[in-house]
């Protein structure tokens, strides 16, 4: 396994269906990234490549499937731990981190963000 | 070691799941030239779905020969942990800390009392296990709940990875010479001059003995051979989550986190036929009931889920029996592959090979069926 990225930006078909940039923090640096699109591809566009660490070995992971089924892509979203960053919509400000292998318990939900919520909504 | 398959061998196990398996692995270990013919992909197999407990406490109530079976397996799981490794290099995360049986009411912990004391007596005394009040019990699981009131704990009690059980037992057996033959279903058996016959699709397999370990299997397969194994299926359901920081050092009957931080919930028994489907009723009973357990869950993501079949006796116990009709026939079955993987490795294979039945086993004809009734419990 690599966590060298699967993935590339691709150029837009016209100039009008390219996003606004938004500003978001990864690891605690300001990133400018493409809006519009999910936390994974934003953060790939980024050059981001080592999204988590295993919990097992530590092993450096990037997105893999980028459809949610294979769960390579996890990171901590403003304060929520392992959240599948592939199907989450990225927003100005979001505050992410590396999932640095077996999320903490016990994970306090009321202190988290609104954007936390975002994930329920899905029903998921 | 041989491991020729031109050569007939002296034993087919009909069955390569954690059953068979442990019994061809033990069968090779004392020098038999083993075949071992596994069901296709299509089988139901309980090995691939189940739990990962070596569990004792509480097992054998009403039939105290079970607790003692089920324990000399506890006891000698250490060592076929060791010899898996050594044969395989698989790491099957054997943990022993003893288990806690969780009570959310007084009632509940006053049967576990009435079990576990009753047991005991019947053990001669070499039975350890305590009740904890609610209090004793935070001191040893500071993440139980509130509505956790108390719980039996027995040091006899532990956990592996099943999957990995599994992955080391077909490894191990062949690395010592057995033959495994995929997809090859077993339809009918024939006793004849020197040994059995047993049938396939396209191929015939002859030995001068053979193990019956095929699961659900063995219901039509025991009357071949003048053996009597009416199991049928228990469905369990189980959920896994994300993993997680480790936060319990100990197994519990109903949730237990593995070696490598999934935590895994289950416990339901249902009676629904050949359904290995789940169903979100008892997956959310089941998640209420771990939650109540230990709230710091309440917001861990579940990944996967799955239903299984146990095999299932009428009253819950395992069936160990060499043919009367037909010597040489042995049937293997239980629900508890994990927990008995040891015995049935190191005691009941050297039994196949032509030694003394183990002396538990007297409890465990298939005969037993044959003039009773069905008591239903989780033996």
């Amino acid at each position: 396994m690599t966590s060298k990225p699967l993935f590339r930006v691709l150029a837009p078909l016209a100039p009008a269906v390219a996003d606004a940039t938004v500003q978001i923090w990864f690891n605690d640096q300001p990133l400018d990234v493409p809006g519009g699109r999910s936390v994974a591809a934003a953060l790939l566009a980024a050059g981001v490549q080592r999204f988590r660490a295993t919990p097992v070995t530590g092993a450096p992971r990037g997105p893999y499937c980028m459809m949610g089924a294979c769960f390579e892509c996890l990171v901590e979203i403003d304060g929520v731990p392992s959240r599948k960053s592939c199907l989450v919509t990225v927003q100005d400000g979001m505050r992410i981190h590396s999932q640095e292998g077996a999320r903490d318990l016990p994970f306090d939900a009321d202190q988290a963000s609104p954007h936390a919520t975002q994930e329920n909504a899905h029903g998921r | 070691m041989r491991g020729n398959t031109a050569e007939s061998p002296d034993v087919l196990v009909v069955g390569g799941g954690l059953v068979g398996t442990a019994v061809a692995y033990g069968l090779a270990r004392e020098g038999a030239k083993v075949t071992v013919l596994d069901e296709g992909d299509g089988g139901f197999r309980a090995s691939r779905g189940n739990f990962g407990l070596v569990w004792i406490q509480g097992k054998g109530y009403g039939l105290s020969p079970y607790a003692r079976w089920s324990r000399s397996s506890a006891q000698r799981w250490p060592g076929l942990a060791a010899a898996l490794l050594e044969d395989s290099g698989v790491d099957v995360a054997l943990r022993q800390p003893g288990g806690f049986h969780l009570c959310f009411s007084d009632a509940e912990l006053a049967e576990r009392e009435k079990r576990l004391s009753t047991l005991q007596a019947e053990l001669g005394g070499d039975y350890p296990y305590q009740l904890l009040d609610a209090k004793e019990l935070r001191e040893r699981l500071p993440a139980a709940g509130p509505a956790v009131i108390g719980a039996s704990y027995t040091p006899m009690d532990g956990h592996v990875n099943p999957l990995k059980l599994l992955r080391a037992l077909h490894q191990s057996m062949q690395q010592r010479g057995v033959t495994l033959v995929s997809s090859s279903q077993i339809s009918r058996i024939a006793p004849e001059a020197g040994g059995f016959a047993a049938h396939g699709r396209n191929a015939v397999w002859r030995a001068p003995r053979i193990v019956l370990a095929a699961g659900l299997g063995n219901r039509a397969l025991a009357p071949q051979v003048g053996l009597h194994a009416p199991v049928a299926p228990n469905r369990g359901q189980v959920l896994v989550s994300e993993r997680v920081a480790p936060f319990l050092h100990y197994p519990t009957i109903n949730v237990r986190q593995t070696d490598e931080g999934s935590v895994q919930f289950g416990d339901s028994m249902e009676e629904v036929g050949y359904n290995d489907f789940t169903t979100t009723d008892v997956l959310s009973t089941i998640a209420r009931r771990g939650v109540r357990a230990f709230p710091l869950l309440k917001d861990v993501r579940l990944v996967r889920m799955w239903a299984a079949l146990r095999v299932y006796s009428p009253d819950g116990f395992p069936i160990y029996e060499q043919s009367a009709q037909y010597p040489g026939a042995f049937v293997v079955t239980c629900h508890s592959g994990v927990t008995l993987a040891a015995a049935h490795a190191l005691r009941i294979a050297p039994w196949v090979a032509g030694g003394a039945m183990p002396d538990e086993l007297a409890a465990f004809p298939g005969g037993r069926f044959l003039a009773s009734g069905q008591i239903l419990s989780h033996a």
